[in-house]
């Protein structure tokens, strides 16, 4: 079952004691205690396809960098293309090593021409803030500001009805990937309509001080609406079925964005930035690994870390695999080599001890329908 | 979790979190209320062949949640003489009902004293009681 083993004491968000009282399950998780599930990982996970989920994600950190070099510290520091955000704009990126390997996937914001904010993993937190500082020399100052905020994801196709009735802005307004600094409830903070999940959502960024009333506010709202609270078991299954991927699963220090189908966030042209010269090279050579999604065949559901082979042979590793919930299949990614990654491409999953069927197939497995209306 | 799930009288357990209900040499398997709630929604029941040897305290099977994979251990010695092939396509039926629909393996014993060995209704309501603090 889950479960790591206890180093230090586990640190706390300020929404656990409204988690518990929930009834939720918690465990810990990247050195946090946190809420894996509260009703089912399966019905929370169907809540927000068809209705809405809310889950504290306060465990994220933060870093803020500001100054009139922040624009070319951050630059330097992440794969994709900072120039060209606009105010109240968000990105997907990378903090990479010389060797392109993930330190890190992160969400960078621009709130000003010269204030950004890294939203970084969890259990990353004091080797991205140490990172951050070595390489981030510049004319800006750069803060952990981790602990001051919280972070409730509000996910699904009625996240939009659910939050609008606490805010005043127009949240039609606010594109994919766009946010807003605004008051809810009395504290201002950042919402943005970005998540995890595969499902339209906002996450919302607010003093740790105010994230109980917020939450319990939301949940109020959401009730009506079938809104339900959820875990980081749900959270894992919906970002997989979208094909996000998870730090420390799907990305690390030794995997590249090319290899793991990222390319779109390796921004080669944009000038000099870390890790840029190593992918130039693979991007020549070509990747010996991809990652690829997959379904199997065969009953049996795949794991984190089980073997791959071909033609009896090793060709890599599962690095996440589940039951997808709304999908109703046995999904995963892994690394394989290219000429395995195709779709139509068929390999084994080693489960124990015995070789399961799998082929690989388009991804995301599942990409959330068009809206009716909206702007996004 | 505690132990406020429901754990029959005529049954016997094992720390595993398996039961077993003995009659005229058969034992029914399965896992206890306490076993398919800490694993969550079950998408996954793996069982032994019909005619498949069986040892105590060795596993026979395996039983996936969402995210958890867990061995299931055998509370008796024999041979499997059923397998519940339902839970196949209708795996949360071990959620649902783990004492009815939900029994997984039908053993012959080999020794029915073996049975003795395993804990009672009472004895196992302590023992996760005692694993939960």
């Amino acid at each position: 079952m889950t479960s790591e083993p206890a180093a230090g004491p586990l640190k706390t968000t300020p929404l656990l004691g409204i988690a518990r009282s929930l009834g939720g399950k918690c465990v810990p998780f990247a050195g946090w205690e946190m809420a894996v599930q509260f009703s089912s990982v399966i019905d929370e996970h169907m809540a927000v396809r068809t209705k809405a989920g809310i889950f504290d994600v306060s465990h994220m950190g933060e870093i803020e960098i500001e100054g009139s070099g922040a624009l070319a510290i951050v630059q330097r520091l992440t794969c994709n293309d900072a120039s060209r955000l606009v105010d109240g704009q968000a990105q997907y990126s990378g903090l990479l090593n010389e060797a392109g390997g993930f330190v890190d996937d992160i969400l960078v914001y621009r709130r000003a021409e010269d204030r950004y904010l890294l939203v970084i993993n969890a259990g990353n937190t004091d080797k991205d803030v140490a990172w951050v500082k070595k390489h981030g020399a510049g004319d800006a100052d750069i803060r952990d500001a981790s602990r001051g905020y919280a972070q409730i994801a509000l996910q699904g196709p009625l996240a939009e009805t659910i939050l609008q009735g606490l805010v005043r802005a127009d949240l039609r307004s606010i594109g994919y990937y766009r946010f807003i600094e605004t008051d809810v409830r009395g504290a201002r903070s950042i919402v943005s309509r970005t998540g995890y999940t595969g499902e339209d959502g906002f996450e919302i960024y607010g003093p740790s001080g105010a994230a109980e009333d917020l939450f319990k506010a939301l949940l109020e709202a959401g009730r009506p609406h079938g809104l339900q609270p959820c875990g980081l078991g749900a959270r894992d299954t919906l970002r997989l079925e979208a094909r996000m991927p998870l730090y420390g699963n799907d990305l690390d220090d030794t995997t590249t964005p090319l290899e793991a189908g990222l390319g779109g966030i390796a921004r080669l042209a944009k000038g000099e930035f870390i890790g840029r010269a190593s992918l130039e090279k693979q991007k020549k050579e070509g990747v010996t690994r991809s990652l690829a999604g997959f379904e199997m065949v065969d009953r049996g559901i795949a794991r984190h870390d089980y073997a791959v082979r071909h033609e009896g042979r090793p060709a890599g590793r599962v690095t996440s695999g589940t039951f997808a919930p709304f999908l109703k299949k046995n999904i995963g990614l892994a690394y394989v080599p290219p000429a395995l990654a195709t779709v139509g491409s068929r390999f084994a999953v080693v489960i124990r001890e015995r070789d399961a069927a799998a082929v690989v197939v388009e991804t995301p497995f599942y990409r959330r329908p068009a809206k009716a209306s909206g702007r996004t | 979790m505690s132990a406020d799930g429901i754990y029959p009288d005529d049954l016997k357990y094992t720390k595993e979190h398996e039961w077993l209900e003995a009659r005229s040499g058969r034992a029914t398997v399965g896992v206890t209320h306490y076993a398919q709630a800490e694993l969550g929604d079950i998408v996954y029941v793996e069982l032994p062949q019909v005619g498949a040897a069986v040892v105590a305290g060795e596993a026979f099977g395996t039983v996936e949640s969402v995210k958890a994979v867990s061995e299931l251990f055998a509370p008796a010695s024999g041979t499997v003489a059923e397998v519940n092939g339902a839970l196949t396509d209708k795996p949360d039926v071990v959620n649902r009902d783990p004492y009815g629909d939900g029994w997984m393996i039908r053993i012959t014993m080999a020794d029915p004293k073996e049975v003795d060995g395993l804990m009672t209704a009472a004895q196992y309501r302590k023992y996760i009681e005692d694993e939960a603090n």
